[in-house]
């Protein structure tokens, strides 16, 4: 028994590395201009974990399949080197293989959420409510108009809750349910989230980024590649939290300041 | 030497009664198969609440057959709604994180065995123990209670994210009177581990018997030690969080919820509240959870182990200072939880590096374990392939924590399957092959008779396999960018992965109904099964010393004296190989030196 606990054992780690190897699912490709140090340090990731455990279960199936059931009349051997010698190769092989992981791999990161955007990146709002995306451009002026959150009506298509008549700086602001954006230019996109917990993720923008009422942040990127690419909402936010979904569309600058005029002349 | 008097005084008579000996029991044994019996209900009722989800996620449209008896609203014609999919899937991580893994592993086995382990003849405090268990008992009933309620569970998963959680009715179905008796009843179930762990802790420290120090005690007694402490604290964070929660629905409070929120058109009537509080909190409770589910089956498939290799492991003490460390970093790393959800993005940094730095007691512990495999004389049974099966598992779940403890990979991992597959392995199953292993190995020694092994083994393989394909297929839906908590994937990218789905549903109902083989051999070996000799697998812990089932007060009135450390095995000369914890001959001289 304990001879095929070992083959099922190396079958299973054989089976389970092999997606894995043959690359059967991936991500879709990165359109990002920092998706490049995420999927590096993801495939790193994959080549020490992968190591790791197809070592760990194949040693586990030799020693179970060579150890099992002996005949009474052997004797217990000890591993040489004894527990010292294991504890070492925990601590100084696998312990800095895996910090250093994290302290390179931190680069990635710092390079998303350390680094503030561009002058000239184009601020865009997004707004995530239960269960749609909105978006908000500040129009010729280059401001948002404030916010009132009592004057939300969405049967007025009046999402954001703003003052048209009284605030100048909202205007012309121009608010869509899909996010335009041109190819090659950053974007500071301003998040805010009108009543729950939501989440903006785009798989192709190596981005994720939780939407938190009370609290208005902000990520910012670059799309290289035109297209059209699904946002979804990653926070559980309700009943209708499966079906959260908008649209980026990534277009070029002459498309999108058509797109962008096209859809002033709507408001 | 003690005292005859005071020996008399503690000398305590069995209970005549059936509610006093099987319902309102004070004795530790009785509250541990007590627990043990609470886990094993709620681990079917939330098993079959996976099915039903995985069902509905492979074939949406099905209906499934008496869906509609369960909820009228929920599932018209056993179709299931959106939200009554996410209801179902609060209620599965509920029941399954409170009520399975943290029970069974600590409340069950350790209420049963830590006192016989360490030689008392019961809990330090016998009625709070018994309170303990009759206070989670409740808090099962009130999160019963929610299916019930005519808005049903609360649909906000068991994370209770606020301000979904906090806002009521208008944020969804269930978020009203569901989410109440959810925030209540895991109030209460920490009042619950409160209790039991203040027994776990003193009789740890307090109550062992001669001779037996503290790194004489099994590895079991200092998992569920371990185990205990992290309960203390981490339970005692949820309980005010979970109170005021419910403060925030009954007593308009705002402790979550910020001001100018709209939900429906209509702006909420809170003000200066944190969202964001509410998960530190959570999380302050919820990794430290993860080990609290984990620890405990270390422990026993340590335990189970080392008897079933004939040797000692290659390090006792690498094994607790491993636990201890686990332990302690178990409270610097919940913010790894929390990388995509605003907080600042230095501190990111700051839980990533500890959450990699488990990896290095990780690391230890299974390394002594696969080394001290070789060379050892391993004994195949059902409790040791559990065990093995427990280290696949631990090994397969743990190393994809490398990923997920990084920021930057957790852009694109968060929230997808891949967190599933990684927590259902490391903490789910793994701590289930821990729970098996321990039920397996000590069944003999609670009810007098042994387990079927053939039935045992069947069992083995179709978990083992099946565990793997449900949740291996998982990590490879997450890598793909598949997001976790749809009922439904519309989702342009998601819709051709549907087949990988497919495959996990058929896994997951084979692997399920192959639990009733256990939940047979568990029912009929309990009356029929073959009698259990005092020792059968040849073990050498207190636990073994004694008649099988244990006498009312464990050690018939009179306390042992422990003389060695807890694995005396490979002793040549011995009768047979191993020398028990209580046997007053040295090991010297059982081995013929001088």
């Amino acid at each position: 028994m304990g001879k095929v606990f070992a083959a099922t054992l190396i079958v299973i780690a054989l089976a389970s590395a092999m997606p894995i190897i043959l690359h059967t699912w991936e991500p879709p490709a990165d359109i990002s201009t920092h998706g490049r140090l995420i999927d590096e340090q993801m495939s790193e990731t994959m080549a020490e974990a992968g190591v790791a455990f197809l070592a760990a279960q194949l040693i586990l199936a030799w020693l179970v399949w060579r150890f099992s059931n002996r005949p009474k009349n052997e004797k217990i051997q000890h591993f040489p080197g004894g527990a010292r010698g294991l504890v070492a190769a925990a601590v100084l092989v696998v312990g800095i293989e895996v910090m250093a992981l994290g302290i390179f791999g931190a680069k990635a990161w710092a390079a998303i959420y350390f680094t503030p955007p561009s002058a000239n990146a184009l601020p865009i709002q997004a707004q995530a409510g239960q269960f749609a995306f909105y978006f908000r451009y500040p129009g010729a002026d280059g401001k948002f108009g404030p916010i009132h959150p009592e004057m939300v009506n969405e049967g007025n298509l009046n999402f954001f809750g703003l003052d048209t008549t009284h605030d100048a700086d909202s205007k012309d602001d121009i608010v869509t349910a899909e996010l335009a954006v041109p190819v090659n230019r950053e974007i500071h996109l301003l998040m805010h989230s009108k009543d729950v917990g939501h989440s903006f993720f785009i798989r192709e923008l190596r981005i994720q980024q939780d939407f938190v009422p009370g609290l208005d942040l902000a990520v910012h990127f670059t799309a290289t590649k035109p297209g059209k690419y699904e946002i979804l909402c990653t926070q559980l936010c309700g009943l209708g939290h499966y079906n959260m979904k908008a649209y980026l569309k990534v277009m070029s600058q002459s498309d999108f300041d058509n797109w962008l005029k096209q859809k002033a002349a709507l408001q | 030497m003690h005292d005859k008097s005071a020996h008399a005084a503690r000398h305590r008579v069995p209970p005549t009664g059936f509610i006093r000996k099987y319902i309102f029991s004070t004795d530790h044994k009785v509250i541990g198969e007590q627990y043990y019996g609470l886990a094993l209900a709620a681990v079917f009722i939330g098993m079959v609440l996976s099915w039903i989800m995985r069902i509905h996620l492979a074939w949406p449209a099905a209906a499934i057959p008496g869906m509609q008896l369960l909820s009228k609203n929920g599932a018209p014609g056993g179709v299931l709604t959106p939200e009554y999919y996410l209801q179902l899937m609060t209620m599965h991580g509920t029941i399954m994180v409170f009520f399975v893994l943290t029970t069974a592993p600590l409340a069950g086995f350790g209420n049963y065995f830590l006192p016989i382990q360490v030689g008392a003849e019961d809990m330090p405090f016998p009625r709070l123990n018994m309170l303990s268990f009759w206070v989670t008992f409740g808090a099962f009933l009130v999160a019963i209670a929610a299916f019930f309620v005519p808005q049903g569970p609360p649909l906000s998963g068991w994370t209770a994210y606020a301000p979904l959680s906090a806002l009521g009715e208008v944020a969804g179905p269930g978020q009203g009177t569901g989410q109440v008796l959810w925030a209540v009843s895991i109030a209460i179930f920490c009042v619950g581990q409160l209790l039991g762990t203040l027994n776990f802790i003193s009789a740890t420290l307090d109550m062992r018997c001669q001779g037996m120090g503290l790194m004489r005690l099994p590895l079991t007694v200092w998992a569920w030690f371990i185990t205990a402490c992290i309960s203390l604290t981490a339970f005692a964070v949820l309980m005010p969080a979970c109170i005021l929660l419910v403060l925030d629905h009954v007593a308009g409070t705002s402790f979550f919820v910020p001001s100018n929120l709209v939900v429906n058109d209509q702006l909420q009537p809170h003000a200066g509240g944190s969202t964001l509080l509410w998960q530190h909190l959570f999380w302050f409770f919820g990794h430290p959870e993860v080990y609290i589910a984990i620890v405990p089956a270390m422990g026993i498939v340590s335990h189970v182990l080392i008897t079933n290799m004939r040797r000692p492991l290659l390090s006792h003490k690498a094994i607790i200072y491993s636990m201890v460390a686990i332990a302690f970093l178990s409270y610097m790393v919940y913010g790894h939880h929390m990388f995509v959800s605003g907080m600042n993005p230095y501190s990111s940094i700051a839980f990533s590096l500890p959450t990699l730095a488990i990896t290095i007691p990780s690391t230890i512990m299974v390394l002594i374990w696969i080394g001290s495999l070789y060379g050892s004389k391993l004994r195949i049974n059902t409790a040791s392939l559990f065990a093995l099966g427990f280290i696949s598992m631990f090994v397969s779940g743990g190393i994809t924590g490398f990923f997920l403890a990084q920021p930057s990979l957790d852009i694109m991992l968060h929230a997808t399957y891949f967190v599933v597959g990684h927590f259902h392995l490391v903490m789910a199953v793994a701590a289930l092959f821990g729970i098996f292993a321990g039920t397996y190995f000590w069944f003999p020694k609670v009810t007098g008779r042994m387990m079927n092994e053939t039935l045992g083994k069947v069992h083995f393989w179709f978990t083992f396999v099946g565990a793997y394909c449900i949740f291996m297929p998982f990590h490879y839906l997450g890598m793909a960018g598949n997001v976790r908590r749809y009922q439904a994937f519309v989702d342009d990218f998601m819709a051709p992965l549907m087949p990988v789905h497919k495959f996990i549903t058929i896994a997951a109902l084979i692997t399920g109904a192959a639990q009733l083989i256990f939940l047979y051999n568990l029912i009929h070996s309990r009356f029929w099964g073959e009698l259990a000799p005092q020792n059968p697998w040849e073990g050498t812990s207190l636990e073994w010393s004694i008649p099988s089932p244990p006498p009312f007060d464990n050690f018939a009135g009179k306390l042992p004296v422990v003389y060695h450390d807890p694995y005396q095995y490979d002793i040549e000369g011995a009768t047979n190989d191993y020398v028990m914890q209580d046997s007053p001959a040295s090991i010297n001289s059982v081995r013929g030196e001088k």
